[in-house]
């Protein structure tokens, strides 16, 4: 159905052994480099650009895990906003109502979004393509209503404020910084499981499903069970999402969680590469910096840039920044190698 | 009893915009095979363009042909410019391409003429006739889409182009070896998709005043009557249309608060998928592997 969102799979045999280090060890060398940078960088900039940076990487979670329902299992989702919202929510309710230390939240809520993933993944399997993306878009919409409804739960419209996160004294850490690195945390955590997921065997069969459901079930594969587990996985990574960006605001409201926030995901992940993991990355920036910088134009602006950048990537780089460029880097890697034993 | 039938009767003329929004969706889906996203907001930009045209003096039923006829080049450009790239790409695409542009229209409106609500002017008088059972804005409304209506189905029925445009849609390849121009009927669909959809935001927009997030709502609703009606019949998204539309005014009076009027919307599209996936009116899709 999506042949065109071919997953980027290195090919590892072809480049094994680089300047004496394997690709593994080098890889190993290029991620301890990033995190240590990655833990570096608030140091480094003002309270308020950490906060952003937080919320850059909160939008990677989420978008991260619509990539793996979407990009890598073919099932368009146009209303991950809503479970973003199921996580925010989660965390709003336990810590206001029933006094839940911030950090024991985030789990509760990734849990509650898994299982209400699973619930809406079950009838989801009898919407084809575009269907699903009809369903869910509804859903989008819906979501703000609903939890205006329920107002003895969720604080209406009004929403819901939360105590400001305490940093664990002795640290010497100030808040901003501190949720930074507790985010940072959570985002190495999901990309590793989200890469041990997709790099394995669940992953093919997620791919496989996507790009021929009939062939994929002739070779032994249960659609329906993998099809529910990938709307589950994914939601629980976006429930996450949800439950840190509470933590981080301190505030939840039913606006926040509409339309705009469900489309904001999809064009992160349009924009990083639908089939990709790091691609989350690229996506989490455009989502947190875009409107931003587009807001001092125009209200309508963020929006606009929005659908023309959607529509851009849709003609010229279907695959998002990340999806194009990773072939060409292993490609350039394994020239670098042939010349490098040509010399020798 | 009295409350009801007015219930029902003000519930066809809701229905029939969702019918007219959810017919420009068949008419799409027939054509391109793809479910525009962007319809209700294409709508609710020919309903702005309208609003100006009255502003500038025209006199309201020159400014609906007008305003008809403009959608109809403007829903034309658009098929040839920005969907004809992802007509053959995979189902993602058209659907990210399709809400890319629903975007662009949205906070284009937003932009022009700014998000404050605008009052929209009724070309019916509204006072309530037949013993206060209907008003004459609902009874003009229902007249406009059966109007409508019964000149597509001559359109489609009687005249060469009508002809080529269901052999297109039915059998590209043969119609092209026909020396039918597929690509140009594809436009005129998608233009007389854009035309029927104003018609549709001219005939809501005096109920729901004007502002770019007029058509969300009614989208929702249409996509549900499309689906009831059956995605591919014209006639079942008409009648999908009205029954929506009752339902949901009848819903809305006596059972559910009408805060959570998208929630109906929702749970309604998801029965009629998983219960009768087909529609009323639709035939199934056998598909060979």
């Amino acid at each position: 159905m999506s042949k065109g969102f071919a997953v980027v799979v290195p090919d590892r045999a072809a480049v094994s052994q680089y300047a004496g280090l394997s690709v593994g060890a080098w890889r190993w060398i290029g991620a301890l480099i990033a995190v240590a940078l990655a833990a570096a960088l608030p140091f480094t900039v003002s309270n308020y650009h950490v906060f952003e940076l937080t919320m850059v990487m909160i939008y990677a979670i989420a978008v991260l895990g619509l990539n793996i329902l979407t990009g890598f299992n073919g099932q368009i989702s146009l209303g991950h906003g809503a479970f973003f919202a199921a996580g925010a929510y989660t965390t709003a309710i336990l810590m206001q109502r029933y006094g839940v230390p911030y950090w024991a939240t985030v789990l509760p809520a990734g849990l509650i979004s898994f299982v209400l993933g699973v619930l809406f993944g079950l009838p989801a399997l009898r919407f084809e393509g575009p269907y699903l993306a009809l369903v869910t878009l509804s859903m989008a919409l819906a979501t703000p209503q609903l939890l205006k409804y329920f107002d003895n739960w969720t604080g209406g419209v009004q929403g819901i404020n939360l105590a400001k996160v305490v940093p664990p004294p002795g640290l010497g850490l100030d808040h901003d910084r501190w949720l930074y690195l507790l985010v940072l945390v959570v985002l190495i955590v999901a990309i590793r499981v989200a890469a041990n997921i997709l790099h394995g065997r669940t992953g093919r069969a997620l791919v496989a499903i996507r790009d021929h459901p009939i062939a994929a079930a002739a070779m032994g594969i249960n659609n329906a069970r993998y099809k529910t587990l990938a709307f589950g996985i994914s939601t629980l990574f976006t429930g996450v999402a949800g439950s840190l960006a509470a933590i981080v605001v301190s505030y939840v409201s039913p606006e926040g969680y509409g339309m705009f926030l469900s489309i904001a995901f999809l064009v992160g992940s349009t924009i990083g590469g639908i089939a990709t993991i790091s691609g989350a990355l690229v996506g989490g920036l455009f989502i947190e910096f875009v409107p931003n910088f587009a807001n001092d134009i125009s209200d309508a602006a963020p929006a606009a840039l929005y659908g023309l950048a959607m529509l851009l990537f849709m003609y010229a780089m279907p695959l998002g920044v990340v999806g194009s460029l990773a072939p060409l880097f292993t490609r350039w890697l394994r020239q670098a190698r042939a010349r490098g034993s040509g010399r020798n | 009893m009295h409350q009801f039938l007015q219930q029902v009767f003000s519930g066809l003329a809701v229905g029939a915009v969702y019918g007219s929004v959810a017919l420009a969706l068949v008419m799409i889906y027939r054509a391109t095979d793809l479910i525009n996203f962007a319809q209700g907001e294409m709508a609710m930009f020919s309903t702005y363009i309208a609003w100006t045209l009255v502003n500038a003096g025209l006199p309201f039923w020159a400014a609906f042909v007008l305003t008809l006829a403009i959608s109809f080049l403007g829903g034309m450009t658009l098929e040839r410019i920005v969907i004809r790239p992802v007509e053959n790409a995979p189902v993602l695409a058209a659907v990210i391409v399709t809400i890319g542009l629903a975007l662009i229209f949205n906070s284009l409106a937003g932009w022009i003429y700014t998000y404050t609500v605008q009052e929209f002017p009724s070309p019916f008088p509204d006072r309530p006739i037949l013993g206060a059972l209907i008003t004459t804005n609902d009874l003009g409304v229902i007249i406009v889409t059966l109007l409508m209506l019964l000149l597509l189905f001559l359109f489609f029925r009687f005249t060469s182009t009508g002809l080529a445009m269901r052999a297109a849609a039915q059998n590209p390849v043969s119609a092209r070896l026909c020396g039918i121009p597929v690509g140009r009927m594809l436009a005129i669909g998608w233009g007389l998709a854009a035309a029927i959809g104003a018609t549709a935001g001219i005939m809501v927009a005096p109920v729901l005043f004007l502002d770019p997030y007029m058509m969300g709502g009614v989208l929702l609703y249409a996509f549900a009557s499309a689906l009831l009606g059956g995605i591919g019949s014209p006639v079942g998204a008409v009648v999908g249309g009205l029954i929506v539309g009752v339902t949901e005014n009848l819903v809305g009076t006596y059972l559910i608060a009408s805060q959570l009027k998208l929630t109906v919307a929702l749970v309604l599209i998801i029965l009629v998928l998983v219960f009768k996936p087909h529609g009323l009116l639709g035939t199934g899709i056998v598909q060979r592997v």
